[in-house]
């Protein structure tokens, strides 16, 4: 990957001028390059990394496999995109293996989940059948650790 | 009245670096630009397999040279890295740190009287430990206009009958110069004409940057029976406190090291050496990421430095800048105290690191990039106070 763009990874909110510092590069050349991963999608956009947990306890999180039965044209296409649509859907997954459509859903509360599920994602066209499972404890999102930070503890002056 | 200590251990001076930390530790929310080691804590596969061996019961001592495990480990690593041949047999020792490795091989070494050259600035060990080894440190100054590069020159005029060994440091602590291929080659003509074994430290050896590789002079055709290679896992996997190193050279020496080494030592704590096999066989992907780290780090620690007017070299290896303060008028012990003062940033003096340090500072960059910019404020503000 490149060095700019894993900085960007990192942290977003670092200044063209500092990037160009710490990459021995010019601003003009940080700027540009941001400005054409932005303009050909591969740069998507730029988000706070939330603990959910810590913003609101109550917050359930559903990983569910959904069994889909493809189409002649466009195969899961179709219907993962319709699920990919709704509000409360984080992520989509096309998968190998048992199932076939991976979706990570949150909600404001189980009723939530469970109505999302049963309104809309089950009764949808070509969806055969939906295994839900709740997320219990967070210990790693996006990269980051939850509530376990290390300190590197070090000497004052060392050799 | 007389000392009970010996007449040698008298002669020799306290680390310059000791002098430093007693003063900095009195003091609160001190920035320290003064360690000598990664801010990175061991990635978690390494310490992952270090627990998996305690579970297993591997708690006992191992053979004199270390694992044979490890030796392997350490024979496909050094093959592949830097394209040296070791057998695990017999012509690798796995030490306490290179700071052990290095003892050992001078003691191995040295009759009394015998000469021992080294560029300096250098780690502050290389004196004392030759001097306590029975031997005469000859340091060789390195100059910051020569991107503190080995003078061939100058160590043709320090040889004499009496040289035995010749001691390098690339990629270099405190300096961070690194050493071209061209340059090796040379100064192993320079090594075959005066019959010279080199002691190479070769700790730093991944962290290069501007996508600059290291080079080992046991590579150069003709060096390997006369080298002895010193490198482990401290720097590069961030495992300063595992404390293995390893030596490899030829059978001979790496026998009369071992006995010396099996007598004081008697063999490296045997959970290091099953988290360096570790850090050895798949840590590429730490070390790569740790070291893109650092290089935006040096990036923007020497223009920061430039900014406001301080000298400064690019290095190409470890991670310490090493400026040049002698237009502010200050040695450089002067220098570190007041800007620990005043702006409780510490740096070591480069007087620590031998006498043509003198005139400079080593600040590790090895510290969080928040940290850094911090440091480089308070800097600033230090140095635009005027004394100039």
């Amino acid at each position: 990957m490149d060095a700019l763009l894993q900085l960007l990874q990192k942290d977003d909110r670092v200044s063209p001028a500092e990037l160009a510092q710490q990459l021995n590069i010019s601003e003009k050349e940080v700027v540009a390059k941001i400005r054409k991963w932005e303009s050909d999608g591969t740069i998507l956009g730029y988000h706070a990394v939330i603990d959910r947990e810590r913003m609101n306890p109550d917050l359930v999180t559903a990983v569910i496999e959904v069994k889909v039965t493809p189409e002649r044209e466009g195969g899961f296409d179709h219907t993962a995109q319709r699920i990919a649509r709704f509000e409360q859907v984080e992520s989509v997954y096309l998968m190998s293996g048992g199932y076939d459509v991976l979706v990570i859903v949150h909600g404001q509360s189980l009723r939530d989940v469970a109505n999302f599920i049963t309104n809309k994602l089950s009764t949808m066209e070509g969806v055969q059948s939906c295994t839900t499972r709740f997320r219990l404890k967070t210990y790693k999102e996006n990269g980051m650790l939850h509530g376990m930070e290390e300190k590197c503890e070090r000497l004052a002056v060392a050799p | 009245m007389t000392s009970r200590i010996s007449a040698t251990v008298q002669q020799i001076p306290k680390s310059g670096i000791r002098d430093f930390f007693d003063i900095v530790q009195t003091m609160k929310d001190v920035i320290s630009l003064g360690i000598g080691e990664p801010d990175f804590v061991t990635p978690w596969h390494i310490r992952e397999a270090a627990i998996y061996a305690l579970e297993r019961g591997k708690t006992s001592y191992t053979a004199n040279l270390g694992t044979l495990r490890l030796r392997h480990a350490i024979a496909t690593y050094l093959a592949k890295h830097l394209h040296v041949d070791y057998h695990p047999k017999n012509e690798i020792l796995v030490s306490v740190g290179v700071s052990e490795a290095i003892d050992l091989a001078l003691r191995a070494l040295i009759n009394p009287g015998d000469e021992v050259l080294y560029h300096e600035p250098c780690y502050v060990s290389y004196g004392p430990t030759i001097t306590l080894a029975g031997g005469r440190p000859v340091p060789v100054a390195t100059r910051f206009e020569e991107n503190f590069a080995l003078n061939i020159a100058d160590l043709e005029k320090a040889v004499t009958p009496k040289s035995k060994i010749l001691m390098i440091n690339f990629p270099s602590n405190p300096t961070g110069a690194s050493i071209t291929v061209e340059k090796l080659e040379e100064l192993a003509r320079f090594c075959e004409k005066h019959n010279l074994i080199v002691l190479s430290d070769e700790i730093y050896s991944e962290l290069t940057y501007d996508g600059v590789t290291h080079h080992s002079i046991a590579a150069v055709p003709g060096m390997k029976d006369r080298t002895i290679l010193l490198h482990g896992v401290s720097k590069a996997f961030a495992m300063t406190g595992w404390r293995i190193g390893f030596a490899c050279g030829p059978a001979d020496i790496i026998e009369a090291m071992m006995k010396i080494h099996q007598y004081s030592i008697l063999c490296a704590p045997i959970m290091g050496q099953e988290a360096a096999v570790e850090a050895l066989e798949r840590g590429e992907f730490s070390v790569n990421q740790m070291r893109n780290e650092y290089e935006h780090r040096r990036n923007f620690v020497v223009a920061a430095c430039r900014d406001m007017g301080l000298p400064c070299l690019m290095p190409q290896g470890a991670f310490y800048i090493f400026p040049n303060i002698t237009k502010y008028g200050m040695s450089s012990k002067e220098f570190a105290l007041q800007l620990l003062q005043e702006k409780k940033v510490a740096v070591v003096p480069g007087s620590a690191f031998g006498a043509s340090g003198e005139g400079f500072v080593r600040c590790s960059y090895a510290t969080s990039m928040d940290k850094l910019k911090i440091a480089m404020e308070r800097l600033e503000e230090f140095l635009q106070q005027g004394f100039r």
